[in-house]
């Protein structure tokens, strides 16, 4: 077994929360410059300007990039070698989210019960999801995903017969219904497949993978590249003022599910889409 | 285009003039607000209790920026989805009130209510909230403190850069924009 240390838990999560609400990673400015060069309405290109020049100055001076600055969702992918020394994982995770929140002036967003709303004034808890891998290492990838696209999130529980154009026509209407709401230009995580309980988790997952990486199954690489067009025929735009960039990225998660279902989650990612990693 | 300078508070003139999709730089004095504060708000009407601010000609953000850090005026301050507010709005717009100011489309009641009291809602764009911080230069709690972040605030603002997406004639600049771009998906 190898040891890893409980405060380095808690220092990365701290590190991560601050990194990734401050500095927007490389993949999306590219595709954030390469929308504001393509679009064609000239306040779509203004609007894609403004938002470059806010990512650009967020990370000179050191700013929240969205004041919004999300649930803490964390992914572990633990080596099924690893163990923790000094505490729990997940007790280092929530205390590594408090010091980054508290220390890094970002804006505290969780409520303790989801009707009755006190603020938990560090935003605690973290969503934690782990993996078990093989191996000696754990990696801990932070997504702080903001209200307004996750509010403009669906998913539904489609049949068989409604096939990969059903698929398609859910998340074209999911994309359609957001419209200014989610912060256009968009990365559009979908989920395919699974369990009612898994597909939605699929769909977060999806939005880990850097925005212009291709599916490694062509199938679905094709599926990506076709919504990815005509989710851009919406004419919604940069934040919804009409336009030809509407999504930066549709990023597809598919598993084998039961004989008789086809679940289907879409999550939206604003374009202030902030993930960052680290390897311990 | 040419963005429009307007100050607040603003006179029906001002308002009758501005058009969907219109570029406009703000300055002057905006107030604060969202779910929480709204809320107090709109029941302080309904009993007929005074507010703390009088409506007439003014504007409301709806934001819930990131906390100051030492030095800051404010943090990251980029509006919030105004939908929230919507069941809050008309009855606001009823009492004076001439702008409101975050991104995503309004209920056909808001949409109305600006026809009929002749106010106007404009966007700022979401996820710039580290660019649009510069333009407030003063920010300040004036009533509600209890609700922390929720509280109602009294800003100062320079040139803060909006579009105009519904008017007093009913245009809706998220409509018109789609209309012009859409192809067959």
């Amino acid at each position: 077994m190898r040891e890893v240390a409980y405060t380095d838990i808690v220092e990365t999560v701290s590190r991560l929360a601050i990194e990734a609400n401050t500095f927007l990673g490389e993949d999306v400015l590219r595709a954030l410059e390469a929308a504001a060069a393509s679009e064609e309405s000239p306040l779509g290109k203004q609007v894609l300007a403004e938002i470059l020049e806010n990512d650009r100055l967020a990370a000179s001076e050191r700013l929240p990039i969205c004041q919004d600055t999300g649930a803490a969702v964390v992914f572990v992918e633990m080596g099924e070698e690893v163990s923790i020394k000094g505490g729990s994982l997940f007790d280092a995770i929530h205390a590594g989210v408090r010091k980054g929140y508290v220390e890094g002036y970002l804006r505290k967003s969780m409520v303790a019960d989801p009707l009755r709303r006190q603020n938990t004034k560090d935003n605690t808890p973290a969503v934690i999801h782990v993996e078990l891998v093989p191996g000696d290492r754990l990696k801990l990838t932070l997504l702080p995903k903001g209200g307004g696209a996750e509010n403009m999130s669906r998913m539904t529980m489609l049949t068989p017969a409604h096939g990969a154009e059903g698929v398609k026509q859910f998340v074209l209407e999911t994309v359609e219904k957001a419209g200014p709401n989610a912060c256009p230009p968009v990365i559009v995580g979908v989920g395919i497949g699974g369990t009612f309980d898994t597909v939605g988790m699929l769909a977060k997952k999806a939005l880990l993978r850097p925005v212009g990486s291709t599916h490694p199954d062509p199938f679905y690489a094709e599926m990506e590249k076709e919504l990815l067009e005509r989710i851009n025929n919406l004419g919604i735009g940069p934040m919804g003022y009409g336009g030809r960039v509407t999504a930066l990225a549709v990023h597809i998660e598919a598993a084998p599910c039961h004989i008789v279902s086809l679940p289907v989650a879409v999550n939206l990612q604003c374009h202030a889409a902030r993930v960052k990693w680290a390897e311990l | 285009m040419e963005p429009k300078r307007i100050t607040t508070p603003l006179t029906d003139e001002v308002v009758e003039s501005l058009r969907a999709g219109d570029q406009v730089l703000l300055s002057g004095v905006i107030y604060g607000a969202r779910d929480a504060a709204h809320k107090r708000i709109v029941e302080a009407l309904q009993k007929g209790e005074p507010l703390p601010v009088d409506l007439r000609g003014q504007v409301i953000y709806y934001v819930g920026p990131t906390p100051a850090k030492p030095g800051q005026v404010i943090g990251s301050a980029g509006p919030t989805t105004s939908s929230r507010m919507d069941p809050y709005t008309p009855l606001l717009l009823q009492h004076g009130l001439k702008g409101t100011i975050g991104k995503g489309y309004r209920s056909k009641e808001v949409i109305e209510a600006l026809k009929k009291y002749k106010a106007v809602y404009f966007a700022a764009t979401g996820g710039a909230g580290a660019l649009i911080a510069r333009r407030i230069k003063k920010s300040e709690v004036i009533a509600y403190e209890d609700l922390g972040p929720e509280a109602l605030f009294r800003f100062e603002v320079e040139d803060f850069p909006l579009i105009v997406i519904n008017d007093t004639l009913g245009n809706d600049l998220y409509l018109q924009g789609v209309m012009q771009y859409r192809r067959n998906p």
